[in-house]
């Protein structure tokens, strides 16, 4: 029989319900797991009392018939939401301590809906960077490696980021799936790295309440794991109108997991030309025609579309995201929360305690973000920067208008790279990774990562699927179809 | 446009972080690296279009003017350095 840990969400979750097996064993299977997964760095926190807690509450709701949708599944918890009673570091050193009194909408709902918590996962730190080595607890290692000569190679690859330890904790089985957020990229790219689903949600969505901000008007959280199916079921319980988000919707959550089946006849797939940028490697391209080739097997019709201002929107982002991370950032002044570093008077000990806190990426993105929205700057980049996100969205909306339902584009211009490969002086190196995804989160819309294949390397490689706004079902419906044409990717079995 | 060294300790301590002496070439570098690759903005046309404020169409949320919530000082200076009597306690501001 399979390890429990290895069964899918669905799989899990009809499992419990057949009781086949017990909530309690299926949290004791991911228990053994991650105790021997620590190299991994994918936990920054594990609570295996907590775990078998809940476990044996789920078993006895199993048993009175009253069961949850998640009834008895453990999943793992970014450690950028907030979890009562359980430390949240947000990857920070200034938040070292910060035990939060209150859940975060979206934790509370997987709770509601009879998930188990297995423990608090890694990241970049604040959610800024693209490959986890930017949490101040260490690097998160990705469970793949390369392969050379049909050997594997030691050495280690980045999980992608910046929720590295959620698409790494999914990869290797530590966890049914994971909760996860993304203001750039930051599902979608790991997700695409570790041949994970991963799906960011329209902004609007999914509460942002209780999860420690980055960029307020870009910050939407989503799942990662390793279906789409599962993807759909983990996005119906994280999402759901909430007065305490004025940004959170109130539109009634569809029933994603029917979507899932839906199929592509009949729909019209954009492929945006401004994607095929220059230096594409082959094996990019190539994925992206196969991609194109098994939805149009499936029934779709695939037509080329421009979308006109998608090399602004890195640079954009570079400003927008920046200048509100200085602006949510501020919060972190010794005083009420975590760290404190005294200095001579309290303009001091702001900024002792902000220099001691701050790893060297948040520090920059603070300066970049002040700097932007400074005297005499603001209109020059922040406005700029906001007009130009008018015209990004502006060329969605032209697409959709003109008969697209969703775009297919893919995921990163590259396989995931080493740890330390991209240490160089330039951070714009490192942003460039992101230049499919942050797209979609200037222009507020949904997108999913599917894997689709293997690099030459053995490494895997996703496409990423557009949609309209609040149109998460087609997201699904038309992942699904490349999930089933591209076959179940063969996860890394454990070398750690 | 882009910075020298006094301006990156302007914005240093705009941002209320201290830098070290020998953080500040480094940071101008890397200053300097984002701001030559946003250059690139400057050069389209923005004319007659308007700044985004929201990005999904949407009114404001509202609600009645009541106290929702409230009464929970223990918990709101519960992760504080320093507290007193339910204050948080701060280096003297005026002499």
């Amino acid at each position: 029989m399979t390890d429990l840990n290895e069964l899918s969400l669905a799989e899990a979750r009809d499992g419990l319900k057949a009781k086949t097996f017990s909530a309690r064993e299926i949290a004791q299977a991911h228990i053994a797991a991650l105790e021997k997964a620590r190299v991994l760095n994918a936990y920054l926190l594990e609570t295996p009392d907590r775990a078998l807690t809940m476990a044996d509450a789920s078993d006895a709701k199993i048993a009175k018939g009253d069961a949850g949708p998640l009834e008895g599944l453990p999943l793992g918890i970014k450690d950028l939401f907030c979890t009562e009673g359980v430390v949240t570091t947000a990857g920070s050193r200034i938040l070292e301590t910060f035990e939060p009194h209150y859940e975060s909408a979206v934790s509370a709902n997987l709770w509601r809906d009879g998930a188990v918590m297995l423990g608090k996962l890694n990241l970049d730190e604040f959610a800024m960077g693209s490959s986890n080595e930017t949490s101040a607890y260490g690097d998160v290692i990705s469970p793949w490696r390369r392969q050379e000569n049909g050997v594997l190679s030691d050495a280690k690859i980045v999980p992608g980021g910046s929720s590295g330890g959620s698409a790494a904790a999914v990869a290797a089985h530590l966890c049914l799936g994971a909760t996860a957020t993304d203001t750039g990229g930051s599902i979608r790219q790991p997700a695409a790295f570790t041949g994970t689903v991963g799906i960011k949600p329209t902004y609007g969505r999914v509460s942002r309440w209780g999860t420690v901000a980055f960029a307020s008007s870009l910050d939407q959280a989503g799942p990662i794991a390793r279906t789409v199916r599962d993807c759909a079921i983990l996005l119906g319980s994280m999402a759901g109108p909430d007065a305490r988000d004025t940004t959170c919707v109130d539109l009634p959550v569809p029933d994603f997991e029917d979507a899932v089946s839906r199929g592509v006849k009949g729909l019209t797939i954009g492929i945006p030309k401004e994607y095929r940028v220059e230096g594409m490697p082959a094996e990019i391209q190539k994925l992206w025609d196969d991609g194109a080739a098994w939805l149009k097997d499936a029934g779709a019709t695939i037509r080329e579309i421009s979308l006109p201002h998608t090399k602004l929107a890195l640079p954009a982002y570079y400003i927008v995201a920046p200048a509100e991370a200085s602006s949510n950032l501020a919060r972190y002044d010794g005083v009420r929360y975590g760290l404190r570093v005294p200095g001579k008077d309290i303009a001091a000990m702001y900024e002792n305690t902000r220099a001691a806190g701050f790893g060297r990426e948040v520090k920059r993105r603070i300066m970049i973000g002040t700097y932007v929205l400074s005297a005499g700057y603001y209109d020059a980049y922040y406005v700029r920067a906001q007009k130009i996100r008018t015209l990004i969205k502006r060329d969605f909306e032209e697409a959709y208008a003109a008969g697209v339902d969703a775009i297919l584009t893919p995921a990163t211009p590259s396989a995931a790279f080493g740890i330390g490969e991209k240490a160089s002086a330039d951070p714009v190196e490192m942003y460039l990774n992101d230049v499919f995804t942050v797209t979609v989160n200037m222009a507020g819309l949904p997108g999913i990562a599917v894997p689709a294949g293997l690099d030459g390397q053995g490494l895997p490689l996703g496409l990423q699927l557009i949609g309209r706004p609040f149109d998460e079902e087609t997201l699904f419906a038309t992942a699904e179809v490349i999930e089933r044409a591209a076959g179940r990717t063969v996860l890394p079995k454990a070398w750690w | 446009m882009s910075v020298d060294e006094k301006t990156v300790r302007r914005i240093a301590h705009l941002a209320r972080i201290a830098v070290a002496e020998d953080e500040v070439a480094p940071l101008q570098g890397e200053l300097n690296a984002i701001l030559a690759f946003v250059e690139q903005l400057g050069a389209v046309d923005v004319t007659g279009v308007e700044a985004m404020t929201s990005v999904t169409p949407m009114a404001m949320k509202k609600r009645k003017d009541v106290v929702t919530d409230g009464g929970r000082a223990v918990d709101v200076v519960a992760n504080a350095p320093e507290t007193e009597d339910h204050y948080f306690l701060v280096p003297k501001v005026v002499e």
